[in-house]
């Protein structure tokens, strides 16, 4: 019994951690531009295919970690760029729809180079599953888990300590005080999208151990991130956290205690009650408007 | 007189014209039109179908076509949509005129598309498994794989002569998932096995975990059986071998390719599936008929795409060989001399199996066509 209810929960953390890292990407670029990059699960994509590729060609496996996620962060600043960037007078809803054209672009790219099939990748140290209490647990996960943590401190590091940080949550602030005391936004919005880019694909990288790695993967991971992120409250790093987590742990025990057939709506209920009662999300900033 | 000049003026240009016509007909290609899911989630299958007719079309064509005639292939990508393949269909039958179609990657394509097929009385061979497609018989829908059906009878049948009669199911919410699990139901209460435990998940789902721990949390259970495709029997297999389960354990036909031993790995060793001889064509015995077929596939696909093999291309290697062989019978590309050659074509060796069709039957296979092969150190196994 008890056995049951630890598997479904570690199931559910380690799909939950996923989500939490993707909407981590998703609440960093909303912090520094208000923008929803629907672009997000693509780099995500990139980072596992690209690390699955290169590793493929006999580079060693710490070496295709690191230029896969370069070559994300550079798609990142890219995709600011030459898609954000030249549209910088447009609202915002124009702006998330370029995001959403970018990401079919990179896809379908993506589609072009490595083709449609599914790729593994190995799990970084043993393929042993750790047995604890009767359950079981991929040790993957552990590093899915460690490498969330580490990057999740480092995030709240960055915003509260350094000045670049700072410089980007003033800006999402307000962008033309911002700009008169001698930011550059410019610049700090690359920047978001350069980290939110190593973030998603990080996390890509990862994860692909588990649920493998293909053309596609970012569509559905990138969309379950997106509402994690929208449960836990758009722009709070905690709430991405703990939505991912919350959204991961409710699906697994969905699919093990009810049915899997109503795991997605019970996921999908989950949202519509926590935005009813709370319609910032779990920890959604209070919006002060200023006259 | 001027008027008379001008009518038979008219009138030759009008015999001319038609000769015209008439000799363009005679070297006019036969056009063979398809939709497949070339991407998508189910890219899978249409994009090694979409190379498998490519490359045979080029290939007649090259060693002098059918009838002397050369074919043409009008191909669109469904992207595994049910609506899109009904107004690809429609086109392919409307605006391109097409002699015959082969195609349709997955039964809910398939199945838009149908109607349209029979209102237009043009020959339509699918390449999707559901045992809907030719069950009630459709005068004009002919298809190339084994119904779920038969994989379900196939596998029931091997696990009663294991002695097995308590399972587990697990299988996708997609289409082949769901109709697999409905014939699987209906397969074993005939035989007399029982469904214990009888779980699903969708195909997007990254794990398996808790659908499979609650499957082993039920007392009884002595086998376990995953219906489904793409990655996620993969992540089944994964799951399985990660709780630790021992139970003997099946899957579909839905992953009978190789690329599924690379993506499940160590994970897959000892399970079972119903598959075409496709995936062990070194070890057919010399006598079986499909033998060279199948080898020659094989070696002719891997040579040319550089890419392994797969049952699904194999579906689209028979269906487009059942259509050239039909046609060539016909004489002709009449659309009901092709059908009523097509219904009657006997003992058509193809990679899949050996086709005998009839009015009664649009698929010509029985269950026996599937060979059961076992993971054994990351390499199928013939069984039987």
């Amino acid at each position: 019994m008890f056995a049951e209810f630890l598997q479904y929960l570690f199931t559910g953390i380690t799909i939950g951690a996923t989500y939490a890292l993707i909407a981590l990407g998703f609440t960093l670029i909303y912090n520094a531009s208000h923008v929803i990059n629907f672009a997000q699960g693509e780099f995500l994509m990139i980072g596992g295919m690209a690390t699955v590729s290169l590793t493929a060609m006999g580079v060693p496996m710490v070496l295709a970690i690191i230029l896969a996620v370069l070559l994300a962060g550079v798609l990142g600043i890219l995709l600011q760029r030459f898609a954000i960037a030249p549209a910088k007078q447009a609202d915002v809803v124009t702006l998330i729809i370029i995001t959403i054209g970018a990401s079919i672009f990179i896809r379908g790219l993506a589609q072009l180079v490595w083709g449609k099939e599914y790729h593994v990748m190995q799990n970084f140290s043993s393929d042993e599953p750790i047995r604890i209490f009767g359950a079981v647990l991929n040790s993957q996960s552990l590093w899915v888990l460690g490498i969330g943590a580490i990057l999740v401190v480092g995030l709240v590091l960055f915003f509260t300590r350094t000045l670049i940080g700072k410089a980007i949550l003033a800006t999402s602030m307000n962008k033309e005080a911002a700009r008169l005391v001698g930011i550059r936004t410019q610049l700090v919005l690359m920047l978001a999208f350069l980290v939110s880019a190593v973030l998603g694909s990080v996390a890509g990288i990862v994860v692909a151990p588990i649920t493998f790695t293909s053309y596609d993967i970012g569509i559905m991971l990138g969309l379950k991130g997106f509402v994690a992120a929208a449960i836990g409250g758009l722009g709070s790093g905690m709430g991405a956290v703990v939505g991912g987590l919350l959204l991961g742990i409710v699906e697994a025990m969905a699919a093990g205690y009810i049915s899997s057939d109503y795991k997605d709506a019970v996921a999908f209920s989950m949202i519509l009650i926590v935005l009813f009662f709370m319609p910032r999300g779990l920890f959604g900033a209070k919006v002060v408007e200023r006259v | 007189m001027l008027k008379t000049i001008l009518r038979r003026t008219g009138k030759f240009a009008a015999i001319a014209a038609a000769g015209l016509v008439m000799s363009a007909q005679a070297a006019e290609p036969i056009k063979i039109g398809s939709f497949l899911s070339v991407t998508g989630p189910a890219s899978f299958l249409g994009d090694p179908e979409l190379k498998t007719l490519e490359m045979y079309v080029e290939k007649i064509n090259e060693e002098g076509g059918v009838l002397g005639r050369q074919l043409e292939l009008i191909h669109y990508d469904d992207v595994g949509n049910a609506s899109n393949a009904r107004n690809f269909a429609s086109r392919l039958i409307r605006s391109d005129r097409v002699d015959i179609i082969v195609g349709g990657s997955t039964t809910g394509a398939t199945m838009a598309a149908v109607p349209l097929v029979e209102q237009a009385k043009i020959p339509f061979i699918s390449l999707a498994g559901a045992v809907v497609i030719t069950t009630p018989v459709k005068e004009w829908v002919f298809k190339t794989p084994q119904s779920d059906r038969m994989a379900a009878e196939r596998i029931l049948a091997d696990m009663k002569d294991r002695g097995i009669t308590k399972i587990g199911l697990i299988s996708g919410t997609g289409g082949f998932g769901s109709s697999g699990r409905t014939q699987t139901l209906e397969v074993a209460e005939q035989v007399g096995i029982e469904v214990l435990a009888d779980v699903t998940y969708s195909g997007s789902d990254t794990d398996m975990t808790a659908q499979l721990t609650n499957i082993r949390n039920t007392d009884g259970v002595e086998a376990v059986l995953n219906f489904g495709f793409g990655q996620g029997p993969a992540i089944v297999t994964r799951n399985y071998d990660q709780l630790g389960m021992e139970l003997p354990f099946y899957q579909s036909h839905g992953v009978a390719s190789d690329s599924f031993l690379e993506l499940a790995g160590d994970s897959a060793e000892g399970l079972r599936l119903p598959a075409s001889p496709l995936l062990v064509p070194d070890s057919l015995p010399d006598d079986d008929p499909q033998k060279k077929v199948v080898q020659d596939y094989k070696a002719e696909y891997e040579a040319r795409w550089d890419s392994k093999v797969s049952t699904f291309g194999a579906y689209a290697y028979d269906g487009l060989m059942l259509a050239v062989q039909a046609i060539e019978a016909a004489g002709s590309t009449d659309k009901e001399a092709v059908r009523e050659a097509l219904e009657n074509i006997q003992g058509h060796v193809g990679v899949t199996g050996v086709f005998n069709m009839s009015p009664e039957d649009h698929n010509g296979l029985d269950a026996d066509s599937f060979r059961i092969l076992e993971v054994q150190n990351g390499e199928w196994k013939l069984i039987n």
